[in-house]
């Protein structure tokens, strides 16, 4: 199999052609502009499209006319331009439109800083535009993670026609890591999608919308949504972990910070602590089953939640424990890292 | 009996939501009419926008999107670029396209996208309830001009389709009015010329046509039709504009 080096903004571009991407709209922010080069010059390789858009807003609502046709379509920014995009995420949700949409993280709030953060998890698993949606949110910890969640990514998109979010960081991003190129089984060309606008000859015309205007239709469509939510929540969870059986103290992190948590996890193993992890894969649906587990199999363990935030995925763990283990918190942002020898640390104490 | 005059296969035999006197229900017919007498019902896919004219596509019988506000022009320029065989066009008003939309309709005309563009102008926000619009004349009163247009608050009418003209990528722009029958012909024969140019691959093309509003402007039907045809030509003159 074919190794190449290559950022982790790189393998998410890539790994979006690779899926049968045929549609990228973005505009230049950091630290993610390697996306956007390299679907300028991939996408037509491809034979796909790129357009580099005047805004944001713009970006996201080319991404909508471009899904509304029924091709795989895609756009990438880092936080404030995520923050721009929520508009278009709302209306995506709300037609139900499948997309995909990369935020790789950058400290906030306000213009912030280029450096990596995980503040966003609120914004990304709370619907962060208008309305009560979801979006799916997938959160790789490495390149090659990268390349392969994106083609997840998409897949769900189109089963469940809704947005699919990858959320990444900055560090991510940035590090080059080697990458094992799959070659796929496109599936993309099996996909039906009758809904789309493709003009109306042999059938009825077909409209996107996300408009109710008549009295009680819209409370219908959004039970039809919470119907969806509702599966997904039963049939998506995702998550890794590790060391689990023995665990006294259970790391929670995602994305790039597991990397650092898992780190740490393997020097407290190689001294002889009884130390686990969990890393959740999917952000939404968050993965409770395996927290709801730990109350009946893990009631003398503490869970240590580890984030590059002051603690947002934390309501999760909390909420999916039901008070009924300890939950501790170590978190930095802005710019700030929790390193190996702080999570080492920490653990320490809990210990004694 | 030979029947000589029915309703287009395009339009939908219904009775419209707007006001009486409005001018949508006009222009709906008209693009309708010319999309069956170019034999492109089965091709088009529209773009509608949030305003009045919000629910365009139920009374049109061909494939439609909706677009948030302002940004129909950014949503067909996606479906135009995947699908360039379709024949794709935006219909929106001078909020839409002119104050909040305003960059997503530069940049679209910039890019000079192969698209066609009716552009209602009727000066004023009907939607809401009658508030000021980018095109509102100067001492137009309106619900956030209550003592009319001021140009030292609120600046001038802005004329989208002059500014729009100077772009190297757009092909052709109109303005015509629904005041009188003639005109309303005339009307037609400039949306069939923007619905032509991108069958022909030649790039943007506009049609702004003046339209009444006699709810918000406070006219009755009639009298609507003359404050464009004495008042609103003069601020925004008819004819090609390139």
């Amino acid at each position: 199999m074919k190794k190449i080096l290559i950022t982790g903004n790189e393998a998410l571009a890539e790994g979006a052609i690779s899926a049968g991407c045929s549609f990228y709209a973005g505009y230049p922010i950091t630290p993610q502009n390697e996306i956007p080069a390299y679907m300028a010059k991939r996408m037509p390789q491809a034979g796909g499209i790129f357009i580099q858009a005047e805004s944001e807003l713009s970006a996201i609502n080319m991404v909508f006319g471009a899904a509304a046709c029924g091709v795989r379509a895609m756009t990438s920014s880092s936080s404030p331009g995520i923050s721009l995009k929520q508009e278009g995420i709302s209306y995506i949700a709300g037609a139900q439109l499948p997309a995909v949409i990369i935020n790789v993280m950058r400290g906030g709030p306000g213009l912030g800083n280029i450096w990596p953060a995980q503040s966003d998890y609120f914004q990304a698993t709370r619907s962060g535009g208008h309305g009560d949606y979801h979006t799916i949110v997938l959160a790789p910890a490495s390149v090659q993670e990268a390349y392969d969640i994106i083609s997840l990514g998409f897949d769900l998109a189109d089963k469940y026609r809704m947005p699919a979010i990858i959320l990444a960081d900055g560090m991510l991003g940035q590090m080059m890591e080697p990458l094992e190129v799959r070659s796929r089984e496109s599936g993309v060309k099996n996909i039906k999608k009758p809904w789309a606008l493709t003009g109306c000859r042999g059938r009825k015309p077909n409209i996107v919308k996300s408009f109710y205007m008549k009295e009680g239709d819209l409370e219908k469509f959004n039970l039809v949504l919470q119907k969806k939510y509702k599966s997904i929540k039963e049939k998506e969870q995702r998550w890794e972990d590790l060391y689990l059986d023995d665990a006294r103290i259970i790391l929670v992190a995602y994305g790039t910070m597991a990397r650092i948590a898992k780190a740490a996890l393997n020097k407290l193993r190689d001294k002889g602590k009884k130390i686990g992890l969990i890393r959740p894969i999917a952000l939404w649906p968050f993965p409770d089953k395996i927290f709801k587990r730990l109350t009946v199999n893990h009631k003398r363990s503490t869970i240590l939640v580890i984030e590059m935030s002051y603690g947002q995925m934390l309501e999760d763990v909390k909420l999916s424990l039901d008070c009924k283990l300890p939950v501790k918190f170590l978190g930095r942002a802005g710019g700030g890292i929790p390193a190996e020898e702080e999570i080492i640390k920490t653990v320490s104490r809990l210990i004694n | 009996m030979e029947k000589i005059f029915g309703i287009t296969p395009s339009l939908r035999d219904l009775s419209t939501h707007y006001c009486p006197g409005c001018g949508h229900g006009i222009a709906h017919r008209l693009i309708a009419e010319v999309v069956d007498e170019l034999g492109i019902r089965e091709k088009v896919i529209g773009v509608a926008p949030v305003g009045c004219a919000v629910i365009a596509y139920d009374y049109w019988d061909f494939d439609c999107s909706e677009a948030a506000h302002g940004r129909a022009l950014a949503v067909a320029t996606a479906i135009k670029r995947v699908r360039p065989g379709n024949i794709v066009f935006t219909y929106q008003g001078d909020g839409d396209l002119a104050a909040i939309g305003g960059n997503e309709t530069l940049h679209a005309a910039n890019r000079g996208e192969n698209l066609t563009v009716v552009f209602i102008n009727n000066a004023i926000y009907g939607m809401t309830g009658g508030q000021m619009a980018p095109t509102t004349l100067l001492g137009q009163k309106t619900a956030t001009t209550p003592l009319g247009r001021d140009p030292s608050r609120e600046g001038w009418p802005l004329k989208i389709s002059e500014l729009l003209a100077n772009l190297p990528g757009v092909k052709y722009i109109e303005r015509t009015s629904l005041h009188s029958p003639q005109e309303i012909l005339k009307s037609k024969q400039a949306i069939k010329q923007a619905f032509s140019n991108q069958i022909n691959n030649l790039g943007f093309s506009l049609v702004e046509i003046l339209s009444p509003c006699p709810t918000y402007w406070g006219f009755s039907p009639k009298d609507a039709l003359g404050w464009i045809k004495d008042v609103m030509v003069k601020e925004f003159p008819l004819g090609r504009i390139k």
